[in-house]
């Protein structure tokens, strides 16, 4: 197999790619804004790599009218893991420097798309848990509905409407996913140059 | 390759845009552009209609004109007020009278105006307490408060003071069950089922307006919530919205929400007026105050009574009747014709509407599916109408504009929409700024609504005026409703927390026989200084009554001397003037109570008790004449045992020489 040295381009934004990864432990990585009539400055769940931040104390206040378990950041074990992948991802990308070989970077960009998609997995599951799992006691107890936030995009849940978007983190993990793609996609030129 | 990567990015913006974009904009202000010339009326010119508006927790009344929105008068009913002297000067102390001693504040929930033929007839309107139970007739003659009655056996008067079609009664249910008066109060609270009782009672108003206790009828404990009584063809019915049928004594707003159905209890009370003529009433030991102000006089006196005429619902079989409604229901609204029954579960996502004809049916057939705690429970279906479909979600209140639409609140979705109550169909609805939970359309709640104007009073405020901390400004809103669509044409803010309103056509009320002031040759009250001659001071022990008039602009007398430390002042202040629009104030310096404000031909009270030794000097606090500032005197105070004798003059306590 064919190894090659990656271009000085590639290490520049390899360096760049580790700086997100740093760059995500201090902001936001997603969040879930809820909006209702007699709300009109909105209410916000956002999502750290290690905590949970925003309105969360209101939210779990109206939440408690359907019955939905309150939120807390100690209740879920991934805040402890995610600053521990996000700070290793960062040490990688350095690494991949010195490494230098494009199957290296390859390999990386493939952990990092399966490391997203178990994410949203693991992210649905919660949303699912949350929104079904209602205490049978609930003040509101409308028959047949779950208060399950979308995924991703816009749902309307009773008087709320919840848009579940990525925030400045998601939006630093989407550039090194769109970073590592290029990097990729250039060290084994998928799309060589036409000839002029 | 660089312009991939700059693709790239881009593609990931315009995704990201369009992402944004499906999400639902903010309802936005919907004012159409006549909505100034709507709710504009001219410096000079009248309002078309008054709206009496409910103070909440401020326990008064407060007086609006529509559609301008702007605040006439607060009336003082169940709460203090040092402005006018209400509570605090003598006359009217004992309209605060309660079975437990003075009661200084109340929160006054729901305004009901006098009914003639289930027409608004400007006589009276009724407020409600909810607090220490009781209900108040302001009489709008003077838009003062007359009476106030004290409701026994009760705890939480918050399904009052609803009105039968022509005034016979005003109603009040309780929100808390608790144990009756005559029986051990002191058990424990989690027997509930057991002990508590819901008394739901029923006061008559009499030609003059006064009230009287007629009977209670005692009901399962349960929390009663609002009430309206039937009309035209159900007129001889009550209707009560009644939660909490899980009888429950703790978090409530769990517990008492666990049945998908509570009740709409009927009340035939006619009926119970023909079980009181056979005997079948309890005369029943219990205390409460009856207080009365007499406009001869000036003055209230109140009167503690000691027994209610009791029926029992479980025993009297055919006079409740429960109706199954889902959710908690909170408002009971009857249409102007009397056939409909609007129930709203305040966390339904539908409103059913019940049939009085079928209701009567399903009475005569028996068309029962058990029994509540020994009272009928009718078959939903039997009595239903129909069912309105996602009308949106926490319904409240409706009323109605007598083109066979109805207008219900929406809390949880905060919005206002109309529905043909035939049909069920919803025609319209609109935002409000935010979470409504009363409305008022003027005689909404009658058989003759005035359907014009619309009006929506929020429990929820946020930006919608300039902030003031973190206690904002109360808001009611303003709706065109003459056309299919309903329109906003005014914000305005509001005393207290506005709860239920009235409102009536400007002509009725203005025309009543309104009182421009009170006549001097027919005040009687005890102290009355009917002349400047008249006017004097007079000790009897340690009690000084000081006989005083005023006239633009001077007190008589206005030197008093030879008052003593430990000596109860009496200042009984009659206005001499006779014309419009000139009241006087009095104040003295360093009094521990308030001010007073009497009327033209007006005798007012105000006790002081002095404190120190010294010049004490009292003024008029309402400007009166270009002379106000004039309008001033002083009394001596001198040490407790001085020997110096009562004098009081007005213009002839000449300058002392300058020599000793």
């Amino acid at each position: 197999m064919k190894t090659q040295k990656i271009s000085l381009l590639a290490k520049g934004l390899l360096v760049l790619v580790a700086a997100l990864f740093v760059g995500t432990l201090f902001v936001p990585m997603w969040r879930i804004e809820l909006q209702a009539p007699q709300y009109p400055e909105g209410l916000v769940l956002q999502l750290y790599a290690n905590k949970i931040g925003g309105d969360v104390a209101i939210i779990n206040g109206l939440n408690h009218y359907i019955g939905m378990s309150t939120l807390h950041t100690e209740n879920f074990f991934e805040f402890k893991l995610l600053p521990i992948i996000f700070g290793a991802s960062a040490l990688i990308s350095l690494l991949l420097i010195f490494i230098g070989r494009r199957k290296a970077v390859l390999i990386f960009l493939v952990s990092f798309l399966c490391f997203i998609v178990l994410s949203a997995v693991d992210f649905y599951r919660w949303n699912y848990q949350y929104g079904h799992n209602l205490d049978p006691n609930a003040a509101i107890k409308v028959p047949g509905m779950a208060y399950q936030p979308p995924l991703f995009g816009y749902k309307q849940l009773l008087n709320f409407g919840a848009y579940s978007v990525p925030d400045t983190g998601g939006w630093f993990l989407t550039a090194v996913v769109v970073l590592l793609c290029f990097i990729v996609s250039k060290e084994y030129q998928l799309f060589p140059k036409k000839k002029q | 390759m660089k312009t991939k990567f700059v693709k790239a990015i881009l593609t990931v913006a315009v995704g990201s845009a369009l992402l944004a974009s499906c999400k639902p904009k903010n309802s936005s202000d919907a004012v159409s552009g006549d909505a100034a010339q709507k709710a504009y009326v001219a410096p000079g010119k009248y309002d078309e209609f008054y709206n009496f508006v409910s103070g909440g927790f401020s326990g008064q009344m407060s007086v609006y004109g529509l559609p301008s929105g702007r605040l006439f008068r607060v009336i003082p009913v169940f709460s203090v007020d040092p402005e006018k002297g209400y509570g605090y000067n003598e006359e009217t102390k004992p309209m605060l009278n309660t079975s437990h001693g003075f009661v200084p504040w109340d929160d006054l929930h729901h305004t009901e105006m006098s009914q003639t033929n289930g027409e608004i007839d400007g006589r009276w309107v009724f407020g409600n307490a909810n607090n220490t139970p009781r209900i108040a007739r302001i009489d709008l003659k003077t838009f003062t408060t007359k009476e106030i009655i004290e409701i026994p056996n009760s705890a939480g008067n918050h399904s009052s003071p609803f009105i039968t079609e022509n005034t016979e009664y005003v109603v009040a249910g309780t929100r808390f069950s608790v144990p009756a008066d005559n029986s051990n109060g002191d058990v424990p609270i989690n027997t509930y089922k057991q002990n508590f009782k819901g008394h739901l009672s029923f006061v008559k108003v009499g030609k003059e307006g006064q009230m009287d206790i007629a009977f209670q009828i005692q009901c399962p404990g349960v929390n009663f919530d609002l009430s309206h009584a039937g009309k035209g063809k159900s007129h001889g019915w009550f209707f009560f919205s009644c939660y909490n049928t899980e009888q429950a004594n703790t978090l409530l707003e769990v517990n008492a929400s666990q049945k998908d159905k509570d009740f709409i209890m009927a009340v035939n009370w006619k009926k119970a007026e023909e079980y009181i003529k056979a005997g079948k009433g309890k005369l029943t030991p219990t205390r409460y105050a009856h207080n009365v102000y007499n406009d001869a006089t000036h003055s209230a006196t109140s009167e503690i009574k000691t027994k209610v005429l009791i029926l029992d619902s479980k025993e009297l079989k055919d006079i409740c009747y429960m109706i199954p409604c889902p959710k908690s229901p909170h408002g009971c609204d009857v249409d102007p014709t009397g056939e409909y029954i609007v129930g709203s579960g305040k966390l339904a996502a539908l409103i059913p509407v019940f049939s009085f004809d079928k209701l009567m049916s399903a009475i005569k057939n028996k068309q029962f599916e058990g029994e509540y705690e020994g009272i009928p429970v009718v078959k939903y279906e039997a009595a239903l109408h129909g069912e309105v479909q996602k009308p949106g979600l926490g319904p409240l209140h409706t009323e109605f504009d007598g083109k066979g639409n109805a207008y219900t609140t929406f809390f949880v979705s905060s919005e206002v929409v109309k529905w043909d109550i035939k049909t069920l169909q919803v025609l319209d609805r609109v935002p409000t700024y935010y979470s409504v939970g009363h409305l008022c359309i003027p005689g909404g709640d009658s058989r003759k609504p005035f359907g014009k104007y619309l009006i929506a009073y929020n429990k929820i405020t946020k930006d919608r005026y300039l902030p003031t901390g973190p206690e904002l400004a109360q808001s009611a809103q303003i709706f065109d409703i003459s056309g299919d669509k309903m329109k906003l044409i005014l914000d305005y803010p509001t005393i207290g927390e506005p709860h239920y309103a009235q409102a009536a056509p400007a002509d009725l009320i203005r025309n009543n026989g309104q009182i421009k002031f009170y006549k001097l040759d027919d005040n009687k009250h005890p102290f009355v200084t009917k002349g400047e001659k008249e006017s004097k001071v007079v000790r009897n022990g340690k009690r000084i009554d000081v006989y005083m008039t005023c006239i633009r602009s001077h007190f008589a007398p206005d030197n008093i001397e030879g008052i003593k430390l430990g000596d109860e002042v009496y200042f009984h202040i009659t206005n001499l003037e006779q014309d419009w629009d000139v009241p006087h104030g009095f104040a003295v310096k360093g009094s521990s109570n308030a001010e007073l404000l009497i009327m033209p031909g007006e005798t007012s009270t105000l006790k002081w008790t002095p404190d120190r030794v010294g010049i004490s000097p009292f003024y008029c606090t309402d400007f009166c004449s270009a002379l106000h500032q004039e309008m001033q005197g002083y009394i001596r105070v001198s040490p407790a045992g001085s020997s110096v004798p009562i004098s009081y003059s007005l213009g002839t306590n000449l300058p002392a020489s300058d020599k000793k």
